[in-house]
């Protein structure tokens, strides 16, 4: 068996990896990446930052992941930090678990969002609880990455939205970027947490490109504006933020400024972030993918009317999907919510009388 | 395809003083779940899992282990795996008493994971900690010679649930050193190995994971230690995981909530318990002179002051402040949660 350590070796932005067991990484300036690429380079960083990360998964080491966002990662680091493991989610989880009672910080990968059912048990009953069952003894720093969400015509249960399980679940964090720039410094940050985080990627996203600025992370904790605006705020999270982004485009056109917020982390959701912003336009719709009976849509709306209820102007609207299995893709456009769902859903807000 | 070779009992017999120690404790653990079960009627514990008929099993397994180095994944019945690696009992017992789920024993300074009560939920951590020790083998630069290794504990009802096969398959492909034991004990609370075993045997079954296995006289403590012993030196040497298959019985009910009789009859018990572990070592020692009847009244009273002080800590046990709710959900604890560790404080305690 080889060395660990000696199997890190530097690439083109990263710092030469030195025989230590720990490498700084410093990557400056900025650069255009598609979100495939920043989680990645994220990944990449993170290993060479921290000999007890280890990723892990179904495919994630010679053929670097489905989605290649692990993609290198093996030979660069060696076949005992990357590593596939035999077809099985549960699997995956609960050896992770372990991982973590020995020290390390697992990275898993599960395949795609619907398969990460036949984990649930190991994410609720054992990652979400071994810190508070063992009074803290034995933390849980595992950070489980998902291909998420919809928008790709996927074949059935690769689009499911499973904030609308983790963000219930005690002991978990949930958080999703919605960009390149996001993706990364999200990454850098969640797998540098001493508790289990769900990241969750949306994978309609994974090509676009956009600056990834490495000086400047701005803030990881909470949610962030993306788009100010004065009269109403939409607030979305992973692949429907560049949609409420364009619909806000659409919306200025007839004289309505829309102010986009992307709650990034889904729980803890960012309760002061959502009361600065609707306190200020005094109108909000929020947008997801999920079902919409019992989805996070409505701890959000009822988050803001705690903070704002004096100064709404009109109920907060949910623009979602169905309360339907996420359908076939030819179906997928009107289960999602799209630019002109969106519209109606300002527009109901806008129109809304009291009384 | 790999053959599973075959695993034969470690070829040292016992000494008598490590026999006169196992007598010992399992004449302790005996002692404490028959006391726990009074506890339980007493009022002073809500319920309680015995494990009567299982000490031999427990206690041998956990023996044949470097407890200074390996790690030990129970489930809810392991008192007397808990007592013999050293666990302090009245923590143990907290999980039982409702004082706190899992237990309140430091998991990290005895190595003994906290109680588990989703079936089969902690073998798959058993494999994931014991690849933790090949890891750090290798990244050390040791040979894969000498490994911590995990001993995990699972019922022939468990025996059915996939994460038991994920967990022997992720072992068999990866090496790891593990210790897979499994107490049958005839019963998963009313249904019997029977409807629960397809083929007869979870030792059977190594065989397609090419897993060496073994299957051993639960009730015999001198087997089980000399078969776990050599499960144990497998996965030590690197050679990867192992299966130990304890034919026992659950002499007493499921939970102290559980009525055996709706299932099974006392003929059935007398017919199929077997071998009473602890009086049957006992004979073998009054036998060949390792004891003699005072030797054996002095363990029985060292059980009964131990039983009593555990009892008296056990009592004393108050509930943990309501606080702690909020403090070990996360390390990082969030805003949200502060909030209502806030609300909490003020509504309860009027503060
Ligand atoms: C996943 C799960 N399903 C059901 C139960 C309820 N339950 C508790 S113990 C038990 C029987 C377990 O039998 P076995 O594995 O043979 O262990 P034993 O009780 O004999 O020690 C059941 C069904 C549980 N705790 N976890
Ligand atoms: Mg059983």
């Amino acid at each position: 068996m080889s060395n660990l350590s000696a199997t890190i070796e530097p690439t083109g932005h990263a710092a030469p990896a030195s025989e230590d067991a720990m490498d700084t990484v410093t990557r400056t300036g900025s650069e255009t990446l598609s979100m495939n690429k920043a989680i990645n380079a994220a990944l990449a960083d993170v290993l060479a930052e921290n000999p007890r990360a280890l990723v892990l998964g179904e495919d994630v080491g010679q053929l670097g992941g489905v989605f290649r966002i692990t993609d290198g990662l093996q030979k660069r680091f060696g076949a005992e930090r990357v590593f596939d493991t035999p077809l099985a989610e549960s699997g995956i989880l609960g050896m992770s678990v372990g991982l973590a009672m020995a020290g390390y910080h697992p990275i898993p990968e599960v395949q795609f969002d619907g398969f990460t059912y036949p984990a649930i048990n190991q994410i609720v009953t054992q990652m979400a609880r071994m810190n508070f069952r063992t009074r803290g003894a034995l933390p849980m720093p595992i950070t489980l990455r998902i291909p998420s969400f919809g928008g790709i015509q996927s074949p059935e249960l690769h689009s499911e939205s499973l904030e609308y399980i983790f963000a219930h679940v005690a002991g978990l964090k949930v958080v999703s970027p919605s960009s390149p720039h996001q993706a990364y410094h999200l990454m850098r940050h969640a797998a540098t947490r001493p508790d289990p985080v769900v990241f969750m990627e949306p994978k309609s996203r994974y090509w676009q490109k956009d600056t990834v600025d490495f000086d400047d992370p701005g803030t990881l904790e909470g949610s962030v504006v993306v788009r100010p605006g004065r009269h109403l705020t939409l607030v979305a999270w992973g692949g429907m933020v560049a949609r409420c982004l364009q619909v806000a485009e659409l919306a200025a056109e007839d004289g309505i400024d829309v102010e986009v917020l992307d709650l990034r982390w889904l729980k803890p959701i960012d309760a002061a972030g959502l009361a600065a912003s609707v306190s200020k336009t005094r109108r909000a719709v929020v947008v997801h993918e999920a079902p919409r009976s019992a989805g996070l849509g409505a701890e959000v709306a009822q988050t803001i009317t705690e903070a704002c209820f004096g100064t709404l102007k009109a109920p907060v609207e949910r623009v979602t999907g169905f309360d339907v299995p996420f359908p076939s893709g030819s179906l997928e456009a009107e289960y999602l919510p799209n630019i002109d769902r969106i519209l109606y859903g300002i527009q109901r807000v806008l129109e809304y009388q009291r009384g | 395809m790999t053959e599973a070779p075959r695993l034969e009992p470690h070829s040292t017999a016992l000494p008598a003083d490590e026999l006169v120690e196992l007598y010992r404790l399992m004449t302790k653990v005996r002692h404490l779940d028959t006391s726990a079960i009074a506890w339980q009627r007493q009022g002073i514990l809500p319920g309680y899992a015995p494990m009567q008929g299982q000490e031999a099993a427990q206690v041998g397994s956990v023996r044949a282990m470097d407890t200074g180095r390996d790690f030990v994944f129970p489930t809810y019945r392991e008192m007397g795996a808990a007592l013999a690696a050293g666990v302090d009992m009245p923590e143990f017992m907290a999980t039982h008493k409702a004082t706190w789920n899992g237990g309140l024993y430091d998991a990290t300074k005895y190595r003994f994971t906290p109680i588990q009560t989703v079936i089969a939920g902690s073998a798959l951590h058993a494999v994931g900690w014991g690849h933790g020790q090949r890891l750090d083998a290798i990244r050390e630069g040791r040979p894969e010679t000498d490994l911590p290794t995990a001993l995990i504990f699972l019922g022939d009802g468990a025996s059915s649930q996939g994460d038991i096969h994920e967990a022997m398959n992720f072992a068999g492909i990866f090496k790891t050193p593990v210790v897979f034991f499994v107490q049958n004990n005839g019963w998963a609370i009313s249904v019997p190995t029977e409807q629960q075993v397809a083929g007869g045997s979870v030792a059977a079954r190594g065989a397609g994971y090419g897993i060496p296995a073994i299957k051993l006289d639960g009730n015999d403590v001198e087997a089980v230690v000399r078969g776990t012993r050599a499960a144990v030196e497998h996965a030590r040497s690197g050679k990867g995981p192992a299966i130990v298959e304890a034919m026992t019985y659950r002499r007493g009910p499921h939970s102290t909530s559980d009525d055996p009789g709706r299932y099974r009859t006392l003929e059935d018990e007398r017919r199929d318990a077997g071998a009473d572990p602890i009086e049957s070592l006992r004979d073998r020692l009054l036998a060949d002179g390792t004891l003699d009847a005072d030797a054996v009244t002095a363990i029985q009273a060292e059980a009964a002051d131990f039983e009593e002080a555990t009892r008296l800590a056990v009592q004393a046990q108050g509930p943990r402040p309501g606080a702690e709710m909020f403090e070990y959900v996360y390390q990082e604890q969030t805003e949200a949660l502060k909030q209502q560790a806030t609300q909490w404080r003020e509504e309860s305690e009027h503060v």
